[in-house]
């Protein structure tokens, strides 16, 4: 060792520090950082638990008397209560999800297989599509629903992905389509399989990494999209879980915190359960393609 | 003749697989964009029919609306700060997890889980909380003997806590730059320390440049999401931006005044002049790119 940091003095140095305690020093800062990130959600649970007196002065996570009253009393609160919102939820995120997966899917296929007239031109104005901020086609979008009569309808909502309006996930099926073998869709052509056939026997099913990814954030981005229902939603009985948080949040202020914790613990309950679920595949979507 | 008789064919079954996205992108986006783009220019007020006022709308945001001003400047401000500590945390956190660590595959994921729920509502509700009168800050620091008031309440700190907001979804960001790391050949490191070169010296001069492509690609889309905060400043100042203005985003003023107060073509114009400042940075970026973005197959 002494030799070597002779020949090398700076790398020898830095060496002599031991390979163990620098271990334990990154571990030790990412658990620190971790438990500051992480704190204040699981103290939110720990409070939806607790007897409304106890909720807000207490720092700690424990409680002698755990309840679920404020479940009970913010399921019911509100304007309506929360297994409306909750159905309304699951319906726009469900209709949201095959609507993505039906344009986007199409799309991609044709963009990835398929040779057509105008389609460097039509790939990049898919890619602009990405960058655009969509607040531009907000208010005219607003202007068109609100003359289609679709307020207070999930239409706003939901069409436009089934028109293939995120464009995101069209691109990283392209990328995924454009991994596999040409080579199967040669031989499924020779078993005299046509564009619809290869597309929906061959390439969808092998496809379903790049499914899955897109279902998934089509979940977790309709759950949480908070401007769509707020402008197209105006009636209680047609909103979402955000919105009724939201309005929570109006009605009680400050004074239920309790409940609103119940309610928030509730909404996030599905995002956390899907990702532990499928976190592989969520990780390995933003790792490849940027998806966030 | 026969290959083009089949590539003819082909462009149809194309076209009928795009149909969907084609009539999206025409109706739902280049249609309004065009639409927005005539409204800019008109007093809109869903009621009675746009009326032409030329740059009306463009000179009442410079020069008679304080409001706006105050927007620009405080989501200028935002941007300015959360995008440059959203990249530095991210890429510190991804240095340190770098290193064939124990537990990695866990450490990713619980980092990660933050930004899928950064956007909620929920956790917009739980920060009002921390950052409240009574809430978990106050109450740590107040271990610590230090008072404070209410930190969305008060003008000069409520930008703040939604800064903390964007920071704690650093996650995404963190994932792109540690599938980058991962492609740092180890044997440029190992060159660079056999010449002589320390942690510090060897990041700087092997790993940054290295990561320049995913710097540059998390600073844009980091930056374009800023851009459009929304939700976390909606919810904690109950969609007034307040107090005092003082977190009155971009969009959020632009909701207020398009949706809230009808002006549509007022918002139109905000729209677009929001485009033009986000084209002008992305081709800014794109511009500078040449000088600070290293490409592995150059040269």
């Amino acid at each position: 060792m002494t030799t070597l940091s002779i020949s090398r003095p700076l790398f020898g140095r830095r060496r002599t520090r031991s390979p163990i305690v620098t271990g334990l020093v990154r571990h030790a800062l990412l658990i620190a950082v971790l438990v500051v990130m992480l704190y204040p959600v699981v103290w939110m649970v720990a409070a939806s638990f607790r007897p409304s007196a106890e909720v807000m002065n207490s720092l700690g996570l424990f409680s002698r008397n755990y309840t679920l009253d404020n479940y009970k009393h913010g399921w019911s609160a509100g304007q309506l209560n929360f297994s409306r919102y909750f159905l309304n939820s699951i319906a726009i995120t469900a209709l949201s999800i095959a609507g993505n997966l039906f344009s986007c899917s199409l799309t991609a296929y044709a963009f990835a297989r398929l040779e057509f007239p105008f389609k460097r031109v039509l790939f990049g104005l898919l890619l602009a599509t990405m960058l655009l901020p969509y607040h531009v086609t907000l208010v005219p979008q607003y202007i068109l629903f609100n003359r289609l009569a679709w307020m207070n309808t999930y239409l706003p909502l939901v069409v436009p992905k089934w028109l293939g309006v995120e464009a995101f996930f069209i691109f990283l099926m392209v990328q995924f389509i454009r991994t596999l073998p040409r080579e199967l869709d040669d031989a499924a052509r020779i078993d005299g399989c046509g564009h619809w056939r290869t597309f929906s026997r061959i390439i969808m099913p092998l496809a379903l990494p790049a499914i899955g990814t897109t279902a998934l954030f089509t979940f977790i981005n309709s759950w949480n999209d908070f401007l769509g229902p707020l402008l197209y939603l105006n009636r209680p009985e047609l909103w979402t879980v955000s919105l009724g948080l939201n309005s929570f949040l109006d009605v009680t202020g400050e004074s239920a915190y309790g409940s609103l914790f119940a309610m928030s613990t509730l909404a996030l309950a599905p995002i956390v359960g899907f990702f532990l679920g499928a976190q592989k595949l969520l990780i390995e979507g933003v790792a490849t393609t940027g998806l966030k | 003749m026969k290959n083009s008789e089949r590539t003819g064919r082909e462009g149809l079954t194309a076209y009928l697989f795009l149909s969907p996205w084609l009539a999206g992108i025409l109706l739902l986006t280049i249609g309004p964009m065009l639409y927005s783009a005539y409204l800019a220019f008109t007093d809109y007020d869903l009621l009675s029919a746009p009326r032409w006022i030329g740059l009306g709308n463009f000179r009442r945001m410079f020069s008679a609306d304080p409001r706006y001003l105050s927007s620009v400047r405080v989501t200028l401000v935002y941007v300015a700060v959360s995008v440059p500590l959203l990249l530095i945390v991210s890429m510190a956190l991804a240095l340190l997890l770098n290193k064939g660590i124990r537990f990695l595959s866990g450490y990713r994921a619980l980092f990660y889980l933050p930004s899928l729920m950064g956007a909620s509502v929920a956790i917009a509700v739980l920060w009002r909380q921390i950052f409240g009168g009574t809430g978990l800050v106050n109450q740590v620091l107040g271990l610590f003997g230090i008072k404070h008031g209410s930190w969305v309440g008060s003008p000069g700190t409520a930008l703040w806590t939604i800064v903390t907001l964007n920071l704690w979804a650093f996650g995404a960001t963190m994932i792109i730059f540690l599938a980058g790391l991962r492609q740092v050949p180890a044997e440029l490191h190992e060159a660079a320390a056999v010449d002589g070169a320390g942690p510090i010296r060897r990041f700087f001069s092997v790993t940054l440049p290295l990561m320049t492509p995913l710097i540059f690609f998390n600073l844009l889309l980091d930056t374009i999401h800023a851009f459009q905060a929304f939700t976390g400043a909606f919810v904690v100042s109950r969609g007034t931006g307040g107090p005092t203005d003082s977190t009155l985003f971009y969009t959020l003023y632009l909701y207020q005044q398009g949706f809230a107060e009808l002006k549509m073509g007022y918002a139109s114009a905000m729209a677009w002049a929001l485009v033009i400042v986000l084209a002008a940075f992305t081709g800014f970026l794109f511009l500078t790119a040449r000088r600070w973005v290293y490409y592995g197959d150059e040269r």
